[in-house]
């Protein structure tokens, strides 16, 4: 077996730990730190539930072996926002009904955050063409593209 | 599922690199792993060690001069899509980026990683085979240069030897003002094409066809240039009946069939996203008219 030691910044905190190189970077967040707002779906890079931003991009959690977070610069769900003070993103997915069982929605919410960061005003069409590599199964898109818009929106007006 | 255990190596230098190729077996390297890393969880590959690449400086980068455009195996899809420069000299490769995966599998993924999985129905290398492209690879017995149409060994097999590493790819520029089109068909964006297309023309003055390079992918175990309807096409005014002509070729391809359609729809399919691709590439003869 191959273990290795790792440092890396999960959500602005340092993380130091011990992983097995086979294990993916899902895993590691959600049972090695203990950060489940990653979800694990398909586990082969289809349905995105994984999403998180590493060293500023989006990326498939389920498709990075932990030991290559070695020195990055992780983003889960979680740094997003808190129950009490949730982020424009989040708001405006609670404003549109923009989720149902909420099992995609932490890679949803990564995916969005990424294309904000570089697209401040983006269209409903570069919202659709992003979220095609995320995969809701009970309520569908649209309102989904509405809240993109809506966070959009609120994020142009207060930053 | 959880990929298999296996020993974990990632070398520094191309040095280091080439050590572990000359000493492992049984090794797999790992570049983006968008496809590798699936692979690997779904145990449909085992290795005993794997190399990750990712730590190798220089192994990324765009470089262009005056002849062709050089492009690092580690080189990001994301990185090639964002490449002012390149989307300039090459405005067919941003284009068919925009197909590739989606945008939080282009983050990672990279030109090379695709080149040496080579899908059948994969951009990238189908960009490359249109682009006369030249593999660059090295290994314990040295470096050797890869040309063309040599890479594409089969479904999923490129001329990669065992032991080599692919160092970087070098494409050939066409003249400002080529024209370029692209066209593919997938039920889903993001999936893999059923079929596809890439087209550029080069024109000389009367508006006549001096140069033409056509590739056909997803329909055979890799991609093909239409080598016949290149030849044919050259000292031609573009017509209607030119592009029922490459169409017709495409469609009479050794198209495979799978569980998504039959060999027929694909050979059909293939003359349809041709004709797209070749219409494109003709923009700039018909707005000379």
């Amino acid at each position: 077996m191959s273990a290795r030691k790792i440092h890396l910044t999960v959500n602005g905190e340092a993380v130091e730990a011990e992983v097995q190189a086979r294990v993916n970077l899902a895993d590691f967040l959600r049972q090695a730190i203990g950060l489940t707002g990653t979800h694990v779906g398909c586990e082969h890079g289809v349905c995105g539930a994984c999403t998180i931003i590493v060293d500023g991009r989006p990326a498939r959690a389920c498709l990075m072996l932990a030991v290559q977070a070695d020195g990055a610069k992780v983003e889960t769900v979680e740094s997003l926002g808190t129950p009490e003070s949730l982020s424009e993103l989040q708001q405006a997915f609670r404003d549109r009904h923009a989720l149902q069982c909420g099992f995609c929605t932490p890679g949803m919410l990564m995916t969005i955050e990424a294309l904000l960061r570089v697209e401040a005003s983006p269209t409903r069409e570069q919202i659709r063409d992003v979220l095609s590599g995320n995969l809701c199964r009970c309520t569908g898109y649209q309102a989904i593209v509405d809240a993109a818009l809506d966070a959009a929106k609120a994020r142009r007006g207060t930053r | 599922m959880k990929a298999p255990p296996f020993a974990y190596h990632d070398p520094r230098s191309r040095d280091d690199l080439i050590g572990l190729l000359a000493e492992l077996e049984n090794a797999k390297l790992l570049a983006g792993g968008q496809s590798l890393v699936p692979m690997l969880n779904f145990r449909v590959v085992a290795p005993d060690h794997l190399i990750d690449i990712n730590r190798i400086p220089d192994l990324a980068g765009i470089r262009l001069s005056a002849d062709d455009v050089v492009l690092g195996a580690m080189t990001r899809q994301c990185d090639l899509h964002a490449s002012a420069d390149l989307a300039a000299t090459a405005p067919i490769i941003r284009q068919a980026l925009a197909h590739v995966g989606h945008f939080q599998t282009r983050s990672r993924g990279t030109i090379g990683g695709s080149c040496c999985h080579l899908d059948p129905a994969a951009e990238l290398p189908a960009l490359c085979a249109l682009l006369d492209a030249e593999f660059d690879v090295a290994g314990p017995n040295g470096a050797r240069i890869v040309k063309g149409g040599d890479w594409f060994k089969g479904y999923l097999e490129s001329a990669l030897e065992e032991r080599e590493y692919l160092q970087s790819i070098r494409l050939r520029r066409w003249p400002a003002g080529h024209g370029y089109g692209f066209s593919e068909y997938a039920r889903r964006r993001g999936d893999f094409a059923i079929a596809g297309a890439g087209a550029l023309l080069e024109f000389a003055e009367d508006a006549r066809i001096g140069r033409a390079a056509i590739v056909v992918f997803g329909v055979e175990p890799a991609p093909i240039r239409l080598v016949e309807a290149e030849r044919m096409l050259v000292g031609q005014t573009f017509s209607e009946a030119l592009l029922a002509e490459v169409a017709a070729q495409a469609s009479a391809l050794d198209a495979m069939a799978d569980v998504h359609v039959s060999a027929a729809y694909r050979r059909r399919l293939a003359g349809v996203v041709t004709r797209r691709a070749l219409a494109e590439a003709a923009r700039p003869a018909r707005e000379a008219v």
